[in-house]
Parts: C-alpha cells; sequence; structure tokens
C-alpha cells in the first residue's frame, strides 16, 4: 500500500541508519568517557574544547574535499599542496602591498584583507579545474593527476618562496585564525558556514544528488542525463576551493606559510572522509559523518596528547585507525 | 558533457605500425631520455664529464630499486604508498639493532632488512587480499601507521657517520672503472641495481608467479578461472615490493652514511611518477622492467640535472608533477587507443 | 541406445528463499548440439554452474556417461570433458594469444618456471586444431570479439572435451561472425564433441541446433527435437507470454504532423540511410537480428552517437541530437536494454531513482523543492503502480517488473513525446508483462507519445505495435504488420515476421 503523500517523507537515500555513522558516534562517546575518566583534571578542561575548536576546521574543510571528490569515485590528493599554495600566495601578496613586516602589515585594511582571500580562493579555484579538466578531459586517473597536480602546487609554493616560511600577516587575517565571534572561535564559526552549505549543495540541490549517482553507477548517470562531466569538474573546483579555505585558516591561525606543512593532514583528511561513512569507491559520504569522525579523531589527538603521547605515536595511531575501521567495514559487509 | 558511449561503439582500427608503437612505450621514454640528454649536453657540455654521468647513474639505484617494487605493485592493477615508511623502518630497525650488538657486517644486516620489508609488505598483502580494500588507502594507513610508531617507539633521531657501521659505509662506498671517472668511479650499487631488474624481468617473464601478475591486472576472475591462485599472488607482490623497499632502505643509509628516520619523506611520488613515466598503466596489466629502468632514468635525468641546466633546484617539484601528468595522460591516451 | 553424455535429473537449488532450478531435468547425448533457451533469470546461468561444478546441488542427481556422480567440483566437471566459454570469454586482453591458450594448462601442471616455445607449440597446436588463422603473438585486446571467441574456444578445445558449453555465444557479433562461428561448432561436433548453446536469443540457434530445452523460472516447460518447435512457439515457451488476439489500433489523422520524422540518418559502420516517420499515438516495433543496429538507431535517437548525419524532426521541428540532454530537452526518453547496468542507481532509492532525470524540474534557484519531490515521486509510483509500501526502499529490493516500472516512470515524469524501449520485457515476470504492455498502450493512445519498441519477443512485438520494422545491418529493410490497412490477424502476422527474420539470418 502506498502511503499518502502528505505524510510519507521523501527518501534521497535509503532510509536506514548508516552504520559507519553509528560506529562515529560511539566512538567519539568512547574516547570523550575513557579521556575524562583516565584524566580527568587534565582532559575536562575548557582549554582542551577551546584548542578543538580553533585546529580543527583546517582538517575538517580538507576531509570534506576529500569526500566530495571520493563521491564520484575520486580523490584529491593535492590538497595540502593547494591549501600551501594558497596561504603562500596570500601573503606574498600582504608582503608586495604593505611591506614585510611593520605596522603597515600589521594594519593593512580590509581592501588588502579582502585581496589576500580573493587571491587565494581563486588558487584553490585554478588548481581545482585543474584537476577536474585532467580527470574529466584528459581521462588521468584521479590518483595520479592529483599527486602531479600536488607536486607542481607545492613546486610552485617553492619556487616563489625558495624554501622558507613566509611569516608575518596582517591583524586581521590573523584574526580570522584566532580571532572570536561571539564568543565562538572564528575558525569553527567558518566550518560551520562552510560544512552546512556543502552539506546543503550535496542534499537539496540537483549538483550534489548527481554527484552521488554518478559515483553510484556512472553508465546510468549518463543514459539519465546527467552531467556527469560538468559535475566532476564542479567537484574538484570545490575541493580546490575548500582546499585554499583551509590553507587560509592554516596561515591565519599559525601567523605563518610554507610549502610543506601540514604533510600530515593528507592521511588524517583520507582517514576521517573514511571513517565518516564516505565510500572511496564512490555514491556514499555525508558532511554529518565527515564532521562527527573530525571531532571524535580530533578529541582522541588531543586526549592522546594530553597523556604524553608523542606526536609520532598519535600519527600512528591515526594510520592504525583507518586500517581499523577497514576493517570492521570488511566484516560487516561480509556478515551481511 | 563527456560520452563515455561513443568510444566503445566507434571501433577504430589503427594501422598497425602505430598500434606497434603505441604497444612499446619504452620507444617513447627511451627518445624523450635522448633527446632531453642531447639539449642538457648542449646547454651545458659538462654533462658528458665521466664523473657527472657516474654521480647521475649512482642516483638512479635508489629510485630505481623502488621503483621496480612499485611496478609489480602496479602491474596487478594496485598501487603502494607505503614503501618509503617501509624502507626507513627496515634501514633504521635492522642499523639500531647492529649498533645495540656490536655487529658489523654486510650479507646478514641485508637479509635482516629485507625480511622486515617482506613482513611489512605481507601486512599489506593482508589487507588488500583478506579485506577487499581500494590499495591506496591501505597502504597510506599502513604508511602512516609504520612511519609513526618507528619515530614514536624506536627512536626519532638521526645514526649519523660516526656511529654507522663502517662495513655498511664501505660497502656502499664501493665503486670502479675509477681511471675514467677522473677519481670517481661508478658506484657498485648501480651493478647491483642492474641485477636485481634482471632478477625482476626474469621473474616476471619466465616464471609463473610473474605471469600470474599480469594475468591478475588482465581480469583477476580470468585468473581464477585459469587456476592460478589469487591469494598467493597478491602476497606474493606486496610482500615482493616490501622486501624490495626493505633492502633499499639499508642501502640507502649505506650510500649516503646516515641513517635518519625521517628520510625518504615524500620520494613515493618521485617513484610513482618514474614507474608511471615508464609506460606502466595503473590499470594493471601493462608495464615492463626495461620502461621502468628509463623511466626512473629520465626522471632523475631530468631532476638532477637542473643545476647544470642553471635552473633553481626549487624547480624539481614542478618538473616531476608535470611529468607524472602528462605520462599518465600519455598513458590513458594509449590505453584507450588499444582499447578502441 | 547409448548413455547420455550428461543427465540431470530432477536437479533442485535455492538461493536464499529463491528457486533458482526446482526439478530440472536435462540430458546431452554425446555429439549433438543442444540449445538451452531462456529468458534473463529462467535458471540459465544457475544450470551452468552446476554443471562445471562452481554451484552444488541441493537435491537431485547429476550423471556422466550413466553413472552418478555425487558431488561436482569444477575439477572433476574438467575431468569429465566438460569445458565451460562463459560469455566474456575469460580471457586476458593484456597478454598474447599465445599466452591465454597455454597459460592455464601451465599452472594445472603445476609448473614454476614458464618455457615460452613449448607454451608457443602448445599454443600453436590448439590453433591449428581449431583451424582457424590466429596471430598468436597479437594481444588478445587488440582483437575483434570473433577473434576473442575463437581462442576462447580453442583454448577450451585445448582440454579434450566431450562436452563444450557456450553461455551466450552469438549476442556480440554479426550476423556474419556468427555463420563463422557455426561453421567452427559444425567442425567441432563432427569430432564427437557435443555442443550446449546457452542463450536466450535462440533464433540463431535455431540454425544449427538438434535438439532443445526451454526453461523458465527454473521449470523445463518443454523439450525435444527441434524439428518439433517453431520460432514463436520457443518465443511464447521462454517468456510465457500469449499473443494478444487484438493488436494495438491505430488509426492515422492525416491533419497532424508526424511526432518523428527521420530523413537519412547514418552513422558510419552502423546505420545507413534509415528513413522513419512515426505519428502520434503510434507504437513502432523494431525487430533484426544481433548486430542489426536495432539499438544504435535508439542510441542514436537519444543523442548517443553524435556524429550522426542526416535529419531529425520533432513535431515538425529540426532537431540537433548531439547529447543526451539535447535528446531530453526534444522529449525523448529511452528505456535502455540492460536495466541493470544502464537504468537503475540500484542501492539509492525508488524515489531517487524515478526522479533522477528531473532534477531541473523539481528545482527553483538551484535548490531541490521536497514538495515538489515528493509529489513527483508519489505520482510516478502510482501512475505505474509500482508494488511498494513506501519509495524509500532501495530500487535493488523489488522484483524485474518494478524495477522496469521505476525507469519508465522516470521518463513519464518528463512527459515525453517520443518513447524508446529497448527490450521493455526481458526478464519480467508474465504477470508483471502484460502490465507494462497495457501501460505503454495506455502512454500511446491517452498521452499521444510516439513508442519504438524494440524487442526479441515477437508476440510482443506483434501484439502491442500497430506495425513492426524489421532491421538488418544497419537498414530498415521490412515492415510487415501495419494495421493502417485493418487490424490484422496476429497468429499470421507473427508467423510471417519470424519467416523474415529467418530468411535474414
Amino acid at each position: 500500500m502506498t502511503a499518502t503523500p502528505a505524510r510519507r517523507m521523501l527518501a534521497l537515500r535509503p532510509r536506514r541508519v548508516d552504520p559507519a555513522l553509528v560506529q562515529m558516534a560511539a566512538l567519539a562517546v568512547v574516547v570523550f568517557i575513557l579521556m575524562a575518566s583516565l584524566n580527568p583534571q587534565r582532559f575536562l578542561r575548557p582549554y582542551v574544547f577551546d584548542s578543538i575548536t580553533y585546529m580543527a576546521p583546517e582538517l575538517g574543510l580538507l576531509s570534506i574535499a576529500m569526500m566530495l571528490t571520493m563521491l564520484s569515485g575520486g580523490i584529491d590528493l593535492s590538497v595540502i599542496g593547494l591549501a600551501n599554495l594558497a596561504g603562500i600566495l596570500a601573503g606574498l601578496f600582504f608582503h608586495a602591498t604593505a611591506g614585510a613586516s611593520g605596522p603597515d602589515l600589521r594594519h593593512a585594511g580590509a581592501a588588502v584583507l579582502c585581496g589576500g582571500i580573493g587571491i587565494a580562493v581563486t588558487a584553490g579555484i585554478v588548481g581545482g579545474a585543474i584537476n577536474g579538466l585532467l580527470i574529466t578531459r584528459a581521462r588521468v586517473t584521479p590518483i595520479l593527476a592529483t599527486i602531479g597536480s600536488g607536486q607542481i602546487f607545492t613546486g610552485i609554493a617553492l619556487v616563489l618562496t625558495g624554501g622558507p616560511a613566509i611569516v608575518g600577516f596582517p591583524g586581521a587575517w590573523s584574526a580570522i585564525g584566532n580571532g572570536r565571534v561571539l564568543g565562538v572561535a572564528a575558525p569553527l564559526v567558518i566550518f560551520i558556514v562552510i560544512a552546512g552549505t556543502i552539506g546543503g549543495l550535496l542534499t537539496r540541490t540537483p549538483f550534489g544528488l548527481s554527484l552521488k549517482l554518478i559515483g553510484t553507477n556512472t553508465r546510468a548517470a549518463t543514459f539519465s542525463g546527467l552531467r556527469t562531466g560538468r559535475t566532476v569538474l564542479l567537484s574538484y573546483i570545490l575541493s580546490g576551493t575548500l582546499a585554499a579555505t583551509a590553507g587560509i585558516l592554516l596561515s591565519a591561525r599559525t601567523n605563518a606559510a610554507k610549502s610543506d606543512y601540514g604533510i600530515s593532514y593528507l592521511l588524517q583528511a583520507v582517514l576521517i572522509a573514511v571513517l565518516g561513512g564516505t565510500n572511496p569507491a564512490g555514491g556514499r559520504g555525508s558532511v554529518w559523518g565527515v564532521t562527527l569522525a573530525l571531532f571524535a579523531l580530533m578529541l582522541l589527538s588531543s586526549g592522546l596528547q594530553l597523556m604524553r603521547f608523542s606526536n609520532f605515536l598519535v600519527d600512528f595511531i591515526w594510520g592504525a585507525f583507518l586500517l581499523l575501521s577497514i576493517a570492521l567495514n570488511a566484516l560487516r559487509q561480509r556478515r551481511r | 558533457m563527456s560520452n563515455t558511449l561513443t568510444p566503445v561503439l566507434s571501433g577504430r582500427a589503427d594501422s598497425p605500425r602505430l598500434a606497434w608503437v603505441l604497444k612499446r612505450p619504452e620507444l617513447g621514454v627511451g627518445g624523450l631520455a635522448v633527446v632531453a640528454m642531447v639539449v642538457i649536453g648542449s646547454i651545458n657540455p659538462a654533462f658528458w664529464d665521466a664523473a657527472n654521468l657516474f654521480s647521475l647513474l649512482r642516483a638512479n639505484v635508489i629510485t630505481g630499486i623502488l621503483a621496480l617494487g612499485v611496478m609489480i605493485v602496479m602491474l596487478s592493477g594496485g598501487i603502494d604508498v607505503s614503501f618509503p615508511a617501509f624502507a626507513i623502518a627496515a634501514m633504521y630497525l635492522t642499523i639500531k639493532g647492529m649498533i645495540a650488538l656490536g655487529y658489523d657486517g654486510v650479507v646478514l644486516p641485508f637479509a635482516v632488512a629485507t625480511m622486515i620489508g617482506l613482513l611489512l609488505g605481507l601486512i599489506n598483502g593482508l589487507f588488500v587480499y583478506g579485506l577487499r580494500m581500494i590499495p591506496l588507502i591501505v597502504t597510506l594507513g599502513t604508511g602512516t601507521a609504520v612511519r609513526g610508531l618507528l619515530l614514536g617507539a624506536v627512536g626519532s633521531s638521526q645514526i649519523n657517520i660516526d656511529r654507522m657501521p663502517p662495513a655498511l659505509i664501505g660497502f656502499g662506498r664501493l665503486e670502479f672503472l675509477r681511471s675514467v671517472g677522473g677519481g670517481n668511479g661508478l658506484s657498485t650499487m648501480v651493478v647491483l641495481y642492474a641485477a636485481l631488474a634482471v632478477m625482476v624481468h626474469l621473474m616476471l617473464r619466465h616464471t609463473l608467479i610473474g605471469r600470474s601478475i599480469f594475468a591478475l591486472g588482465g581480469s583477476e576472475e580470468a585468473a581464477r578461472r585459469a587456476g592460478f591462485n589469487v591469494r598467493t599472488t597478491i602476497f606474493f607482490i606486496y610482500g615482493m615490493a616490501g622486501a624490495l623497499a626493505g633492502c633499499t632502505g639499508l642501502l640507502h643509509g649505506s650510500m649516503i652514511w646516515v641513517a635518519n628516520p625521517r628520510d625518504m619523506v615524500g620520494i613515493e611520488l618521485d617513484v610513482i611518477a618514474a614507474v608511471v613515466l615508464g609506460g606502466t598503466s595503473i590499470f594493471g596489466g601493462r608495464g615492463s622492467v626495461m620502461g621502468t629502468m628509463l623511466g626512473v632514468f629520465t626522471l632523475v635525468l631530468l631532476t638532477n640535472s637542473l643545476i647544470i641546466m642553471h635552473i633553481d633546484t626549487t624547480w624539481q617539484r614542478i618538473v616531476t608533477g608535470s611529468i607524472v601528468i602528462l605520462a599518465a595522460a600519455a598513458t590513458s591516451w594509449r590505453d584507450r587507443r588499444i582499447a578502441a | 541406445m547409448t548413455a547420455p553424455l550428461l543427465e540431470l535429473r530432477d536437479v533442485v537449488r535455492h538461493f536464499g528463499g529463491v528457486k533458482a532450478l526446482d526439478g530440472v531435468s536435462l540430458s546431452i547425448m554425446p555429439g549433438e548440439i543442444h540449445c538451452l533457451a531462456g529468458e534473463n533469470g529462467s535458471g540459465k546461468s544457475t544450470l551452468i554452474k552446476i554443471v562445471s561444478g562452481v554451484n552444488t546441488i541441493d537435491r537431485g542427481h547429476i550423471l556422466v556417461d550413466g553413472t552418478l556422480v555425487d558431488t561436482m567440483t569444477p575439477r572433476l566437471a574438467i575431468a569429465h570433458g566438460i569445458q565451460v566459454i562463459y560469455q566474456d570469454f575469460s580471457l586476458f586482453g593484456n597478454l598474447t594469444v599465445a599466452e591465454n591458450l597455454a597459460l592455464g594448462a601451465e599452472v594445472r601442471a603445476g609448473r614454476r618456471l614458464v618455457n615460452w616455445r613449448r607454451m608457443r607449440a602448445h599454443a600453436q597446436a590448439a590453433v591449428d586444431r581449431l583451424g582457424v588463422a590466429l596471430d598468436l603473438d597479437a594481444t588478445v585486446d587488440s582483437l575483434p570479439t570473433s577473434g576473442r571467441q575463437l581462442v576462447a574456444i580453442a583454448r577450451a578445445l585445448m582440454a579434450d572435451p566431450l562436452l563444450l558449453i557456450m553461455d551466450e555465444p552469438t549476442t556480440t557479433l554479426t550476423s556474419r561472425e556468427v555463420a563463422a562461428l557455426f561453421d567452427v561448432v559444425r567442425d567441432i561436433q563432427s569430432r564427437g564433441i557435443a555442443v550446449l548453446f546457452v542463450s536466450h536469443k535462440m533464433r540463431e540457434m535455431l540454425a544449427i541446433s538438434e535438439r532443445i530445452t526451454i526453461l523458465r523460472s527454473g521449470l523445463v516447460v518443454a523439450g525435444g527435437p527441434i524439428g518439433q518447435f517453431d520460432e514463436a512457439g520457443i518465443t511464447r515457451l521462454m517468456t510465457g507470454s500469449e499473443i494478444a488476439e487484438d493488436p494495438y489500433l491505430w488509426d492515422a489523422s492525416p491533419a497532424t504532423h508526424p511526432v518523428l520524422a527521420v530523413r537519412d540518418l547514418s552513422v558510419r559502420g552502423v546505420l545507413h540511410d534509415i528513413n522513419l516517420t512515426i505519428g502520434a499515438g503510434e507504437i513502432v516495433g523494431v525487430s533484426g537480428l544481433l548486430g542489426s543496429g536495432r539499438t544504435e538507431l535508439a542510441l542514436a535517437l537519444f543523442g548517443l552517437l553524435p556524429s550522426y548525419t542526416g535529419t531529425v524532426q520533432i513535431d515538425g521541428r529540426d532537431v540537433a541530437l548531439r547529447s543526451v540532454r539535447h535528446a531530453i530537452a526534444n522529449r525523448i526518453a529511452y528505456v535502455p536494454e540492460d536495466r541493470l547496468t544502464e537504468g537503475l542507481f540500484l542501492p539509492e532509492s525508488i524515489d531517487i531513482n524515478l526522479l533522477c532525470a528531473s532534477f531541473d524540474r523539481l528545482s527553483r534557484g538551484g535548490v531541490l523543492r521536497p514538495e515538489a519531490m515528493r509529489d513527483a515521486a508519489a505520482s510516478a509510483i502510482r501512475d505505474m503502480a509500482i508494488a511498494t509500501p513506501t519509495g524509500e526502499r532501495p530500487v535493488v529490493e523489488l522484483s524485474g517488473g518494478n524495477q522496469q516500472r521505476v525507469v519508465i516512470g522516470r521518463w513519464l515524469l518528463r512527459h515525453p513525446r517520443i518513447l524508446i524501449l529497448n527490450g521493455p520485457t526481458v526478464g519480467v515476470d508474465v504477470g508483471s508483462k502484460a502490465g507494462i504492455h497495457r501501460t505503454v498502450r495506455r502512454l500511446a493512445r491517452e498521452h499521444g507519445m510516439a513508442v519504438i519498441m524494440i524487442s526479441d519477443d515477437l508476440p510482443e512485438l506483434i501484439g502491442n505495435c500497430n506495425r513492426v520494422l524489421v532491421m538488418h545491418r544497419g537498414r530498415l529493410v521490412d515492415e510487415v504488420a501495419d494495421t493502417r490497412n485493418g487490424p490484422y490477424e496476429t497468429r499470421r502476422a507473427e508467423r510471417a515476421l519470424s519467416d523474415r527474420l529467418r530468411e535474414l539470418a
């Protein structure tokens, strides 16, 4: 029997709770309780959560970028290179317009600031478009296209800076990375706005639904008249733009930009995307899942750091987590 | 919009000569190498000095052996980005062990490093075969985990020349043809590289396990039906890639006289670039040792000759990145032509 | 009397709750050419897997040479001389012909080293034995489909089989290649090897088979010497569809433009000078042998062969069909041949599968309107009478018939002028079939659509179309039945069509 249209919820996806999401939420809770009970004095301090709200957004944007490209069965390994390049271009722009240091730079006006943002974001759009065109037009496999373009982005950053970090950004820039809006960390506000927008794009627009369908069955997508090439291209442009935004946040928070910052973010972004329920073969993934995975893993890693684990061991745990989640998914699939 | 159906439906026969060239990517890379050598030599004749050529060949060794491993993985349709971590882990553990035990020698340490690499490679095999996960993501995970564990649990400090086992350094310094090079001979490691390459070639061409790698890269289902043991093949592939990485790691340490646990970060990109440039298809089934060696040679030639051409070395990554993209685009074009 | 080479007695096999084979008996005599006919989903593939030892049986018996076989395994099947050539041939496209032929034997012999000279000699012997010309050094990818098939046959013969099973051997061949294949098969038979053709397109098989067994829904519905059957009868047995006594009637009203007018449509190598006019409310059947160009005609009209020449007019306007989007914008809808790979997004919901071609109409300012989507999906489910309590279910859970309704319903949301159906009821059970036919008739009659129905199912064409065209080698060669000359007698029309197709084969 067909339910009455008025009461029936529209199912954009089969309405089944995604087990990966449940797993992620459970993980976040377990990590939180574990950390809090092991070391309440150190872990349950506002400082811990505060620092997460500043650090997580960069990684979160990169993870969403990764998820977007995985939706069509691709991957974007150039995000780190592009993020750094965007930060460096903005920094060079500031140094060119307001000097490499001094009060001019520190008090650079809104116009200069907007110029910097514009340059960084444009770099992201152009970089993403290059990836997208390589993949849709030149038919280069996403892995190779983005490995190669990532090298080129990093290479351009190296050529521009000669190697050392660009230090010294305007005060307003640094406020993007360290300031507060209504008592909330500015990067978190930016993340929430962007994540919300992407989430809306994926669930409420033809683009988002098409992207998932292309990842599910490209041939059927062609036969349904979906714009396969254009949609995939757009997903890489979005991914590039998100990477550039992450670059803005990174350089704003640290007041510096360098060609080889954040290398370990690449794995973490892949990990968060996969843990957040994204299927690297395409067709499945959500902003919600990625966000949950992001905060669970940020809690985990800052908890580990508080327990005096070295950064290296935290890296190890990230890698081990990725493998563990693969194993769990495989076992769950097998049982089905 | 991209039209995925037309290429399938408009099958067009290439001329036999074109088809012949298309199936021999070695010619393309080889030609590129020759042109590059002529151009570089005309910009700076010092390029043709025996000393420069010797150092160029020496620079092929590490990338080259690693590329052999990656090529094997790519022939089967997989990819590996974990090998730099495995190489460094094998090197650092072996050298640390040698220092702790006060052991000095060459053969046993290399055997140990190779074994460490082999075991780590088998872990990749376990995830790829047993859990059916995409090789890129598996190896990203194992690479990071191994590197993190090495740095966090074993140590993060560099072992300098003063504490390096002398036998290893002595081994890494072996060279011949000293009279030709005006004092600097050709590193014996080049011979080792060549020997390994011949071995891999013979394995791929003349053993059934070697043919099973090509078969797997052609069609897993058909390989199963033909009676190949796919599990054995996958474990062999990743084990072999790991073993080659482990052996290369220690060789690397011996050649630069330093054991740095943070070394080789990002080298996977150069290696993959070289393999792709050598004509190996990322979809599996197509590629050769000769092509890979030429790919490595050309890549090393281009990136190492920047100084000779008076170009800042910061351009190196741009060169590598462009090579990956151009070679991948060319390979994808070729594969489509062959399939058409 | 000699014992059958292979005999199945009352074989039952379940998959989950589904009975794939429900007491099937079949016997194959030494050296005979036997045809196992059945639609997709009738249990043919399961039967192949059981005979080749890939699947086990739940009940029943397998006898080889009159001797009971306890458990058939792949190894045992090969030892008994049973070889299967799968539809995809199971070849290595990246390797040479020689290696494809000889590698399997090397593996099975447990060798570790490859002796290229020995492999080449084996391969040469295999090719010589088949008596065909094959370049041993060519990579298999560079061969045409017929060449790959020869490699697969040569490889199967290397094992000295007594029975060669060929799964859908003619599906991707042209009629000339089919003729060449049959020469090879007769030659194989002359050496005392039995051949079992397994196919849902048995028209070609009729020319060569000696006995036939027809499978439907896991049951043998008929079997016997081929002379006892005609094509129409076999189709009816395979599909279970009964021919309608009343054909679809359509009266041309001369005042209106034709909906579709195609002039001199050609695509190099596949279509030649197609001229076709279809009026509002017409249902035109297109029939033809494999490789006749019928699917290509559909693809060209749907914008998937953009390099076509000639003109296409819709409702009197010239249109350019250079992409699927052009075709859709010009209100052409296409229900593809292979529902599972070309039509559906299997893990997605019924709703999404219905709405995916209409996102532009369901959004305002680039944002989808949930209300509009809900209403559209609900109306499509109602319109197409898709049997489901909710559109939230993944479409993969639906039956074949309901899945096909989803694909058709998807296009109805766009109110097409031209509806092209390629194999509209393949793999659909008999009950659902009639329902889909009723729907198509209703769409043509009430909405004035021009419908092109491509099918192998002759009763389906005769019973639902007001005229049926025959394609051959990329051309429209014939028009068999036409109700504009008054209602035809369906059985006679069916026979005429069947005879015409046999002439062309």
